[in-house]
């Protein structure tokens, strides 16, 4: 099976999530990569090196500097005349182009796949991961959205891919860049960290979230996350949440601080490998799925754990 | 401007889903369902846009068993929507044939406008919208917190990954809803009284012509491997121990 894995880029690199789509786009076949967007030559040199793939298709346009569904959904559509599946990292930018694609081939989608169990068959979560199913499709072309906490990262480098240049298919004249606001931030990413501290509604506000959040992340050198009552009571952005309709994570450490432990706030953080969770009520439920909880006044132990560490 | 809002009934979001010992699916029966709490935002959404004088006329679709046409269908009437439409099927549809059926409304209905939610919380596809769009032929504004309308385009701020993106769409376009996008109000007892005047058209599948066959089959559905509790500690220094030595500290 040829394979055509969406490279998740901003212009001047490779972002990890393009990684774990490689590991399991190679499970079903050959691994070609698609970047598009402006500018991109030093993108499309970097994914030449992800181990692993062969062909790096380059569409290097205006039109595709957003990454506008409209625009970018017909240029993978063209591409699937020769490849027999697309998978797309379940970023936003994935989950945004990626069903506009299967619509138009006429193929349904697999979203968020966990598992590759063979060329037509596959398991995802459903009802906030509270469930898995496998599902086997009967369409011809595969539209598959990755799950990147679910598949190891394909080494970023020593592979050999061939770059080839593609026609733009141009401006579709439906949509429009207007302007984004994307924090500039010191710490790693949330979805790649290897340490995330996620406070709840428990903080109060939004300086007290900073003020007792932010030191603790930078002393275990961690991504800062949030709950959905946290980042709606404004404590927090909006790309700080965590969950099942937040950001999926899996770090080494989830530190979960002032969160009650919602299934829909575990549905995004229950994979990770330790949860520490410190929270003022011994029955709260993110202590039955805490490795380590600790029970008492976040106000206090909070600073304390800052200071020694 | 007429606005349609496809909503769902789900598995309602208090309630822990559980699976069935077979491994068929997850056990749907006696069980209370609800809106889609993304959908509850689209009518919100909907209703905000007509009070402020941007839409003319709401109109729901559902398409799913004759009970969404109670569970739903009069919520969202007593949110504020002007008419139902109901298509009723007792099979499970997929996203793909969903778009293609509200393909169908949309041309018969002719909305400038129509707004789903980002993802149906039982299934978590996240596709619908996006699907629709591209049957249309018409822009999409995913994942939205913000909502203009501005002469014959709507300016949408999306909630991406390192943050917010607005983008300039021409009408008529799809937008689909995120949490931030608003609070939507209650369906008041005395509203939902009302709302069993305004109409409610039923129609089947069949009436539209789609052919509805499922690509997927679910060959089972199985519970996650669970976590076991762990331990509790008694200090902050015992936590600082446990911390070093998983070399995090
Ligand atoms: C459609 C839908 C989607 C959703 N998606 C998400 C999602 O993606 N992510 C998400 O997180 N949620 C999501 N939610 C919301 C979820 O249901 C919960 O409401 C939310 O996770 C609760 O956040 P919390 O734990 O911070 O707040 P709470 O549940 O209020 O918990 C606060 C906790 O802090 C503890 N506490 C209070 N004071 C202190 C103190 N001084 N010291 C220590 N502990 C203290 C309390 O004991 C409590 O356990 C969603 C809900 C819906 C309906
Ligand atoms: C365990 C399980 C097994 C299943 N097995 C099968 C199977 O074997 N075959 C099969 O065909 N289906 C099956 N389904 C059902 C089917 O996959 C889902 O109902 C369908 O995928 C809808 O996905 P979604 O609601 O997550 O779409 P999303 O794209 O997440 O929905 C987004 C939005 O689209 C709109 N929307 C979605 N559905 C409707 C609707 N019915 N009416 C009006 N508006 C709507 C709403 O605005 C919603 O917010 C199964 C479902 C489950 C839970």
């Amino acid at each position: 099976m040829k394979t055509l894995v969406w490279v998740e880029h901003d212009n001047q690199s490779v972002k990890d999530a393009t990684l774990s789509t490689v590991t399991a786009a190679a499970k079903l076949g050959e691994v070609h990569l698609l970047v598009a967007g402006k500018g991109v030559s030093a993108v499309a040199e970097a994914a030449a090196q992800i181990a692993g793939v062969g062909k790096v298709h380059v569409a290097d346009d205006a039109a595709y500097e957003h990454f506008l569904a409209e625009n970018v959904a017909p240029l993978v559509v063209q591409l699937m005349d020769s490849h027999d599946a697309v998978l797309f990292p379940a970023t936003t930018t994935g989950k945004n182009v990626a069903p506009r694609v299967a619509a138009a081939l006429d193929v349904m989608q697999l979203s968020d796949i966990l598992s590759v169990e063979g060329p037509d068959t596959f398991t995802r979560p459903i009802y906030a991961g509270n469930a898995i199913a496998t599902v086997q499709t009967s369409d011809k072309k595969l539209v598959i959205t990755v799950r990147g906490t679910a598949f190891d990262k394909a080494a970023a480098t020593g592979g050999s891919g061939t770059v080839e240049a593609v026609a733009a298919a141009g401006d579709k004249g439906l949509s429009a860049f207007v302007g984004a606001e994307i924090a500039a931030s010191e710490r790693p990413e949330l979805t790649s960290a290897k340490v995330i501290v996620s406070g709840g509604r428990a903080l109060g506000s939004q300086e007290q979230f900073h003020a007792l959040i932010d030191p603790l992340a930078d002393k275990l050198g961690a991504a800062v996350g949030a709950s959905r009552a946290a980042v709606d009571a404004g404590y927090a952005p909006n790309d700080y949440q965590v969950g099942q309709t937040g950001k999926i994570v899996a770090p080494m450490v989830y530190v979960a601080v002032g969160i009650s432990g919602a299934i829909q706030h575990l549905a995004g953080m229950k994979d990770s490998k330790t949860i520490v969770a410190i929270n003022k009520d011994e029955d709260a439920p993110i202590f039955q799925v805490a490795d380590i909880g600790l029970v008492g006044d976040l106000f206090t132990l909070v600073p304390e754990l800052t200071e020694k560490l | 401007m007429k606005v349609l809002v496809p909503v769902k009934r789900v598995l309602d979001y208090n309630v822990k889903p559980r699976v069935k010992a077979d491994g068929t699916g997850v056990d749907l029966a006696n069980v209370k369902m609800s809106m889609n709490p993304f959908d509850e935002i689209a009518i919100e959404e909907a209703v905000r846009l007509k009070e402020k004088g941007a839409a003319t006329e709401i109109v729901v679709v559902t398409i799913g068993v004759a009970k969404a046409e109670t569970d739903v269908l009069l919520t969202a009437r007593a949110m504020g929507a002007d008419r139902g439409i109901l298509i009723q099927t007792d099979d499970e549809i997929e996203p793909l044939a969903v778009a293609k059926l509200l393909a169908k409304v949309a041309e018969e209905e002719q909305p400038g406008l129509i707004i789903l939610g980002k993802q149906a919380i039982d299934d978590d596809s996240n596709q619908t919208g996006q699907m629709l769009a591209a049957l249309l032929g018409w822009a999409q504004g995913t994942f939205a917190s913000k909502v203009e309308i501005a002469g014959d385009r709507v300016h949408v701020t999306r909630e991406i990954d390192g943050g917010l993106e607005t983008v300039d769409l021409k009408l008529p376009a799809i937008v689909t809803t995120d949490l931030r996008l608003n609070e939507p109000r209650y369906a008041t007892l005395p509203n939902i009284m009302k709302a069993k005047t305004k109409p409610v058209a039923k129609k089947t599948v069949a009436d539209y012509g789609v052919d509805v066959t499922p690509r997927l089959k679910t060959l089972k559905v199985v519970e996650p491997a669970k976590r076991q509790a762990g331990i509790k500690v008694g200090s902050v220094d015992e936590l600082v121990e446990k911390l070093k030595g998983m070399g995090v500290a």
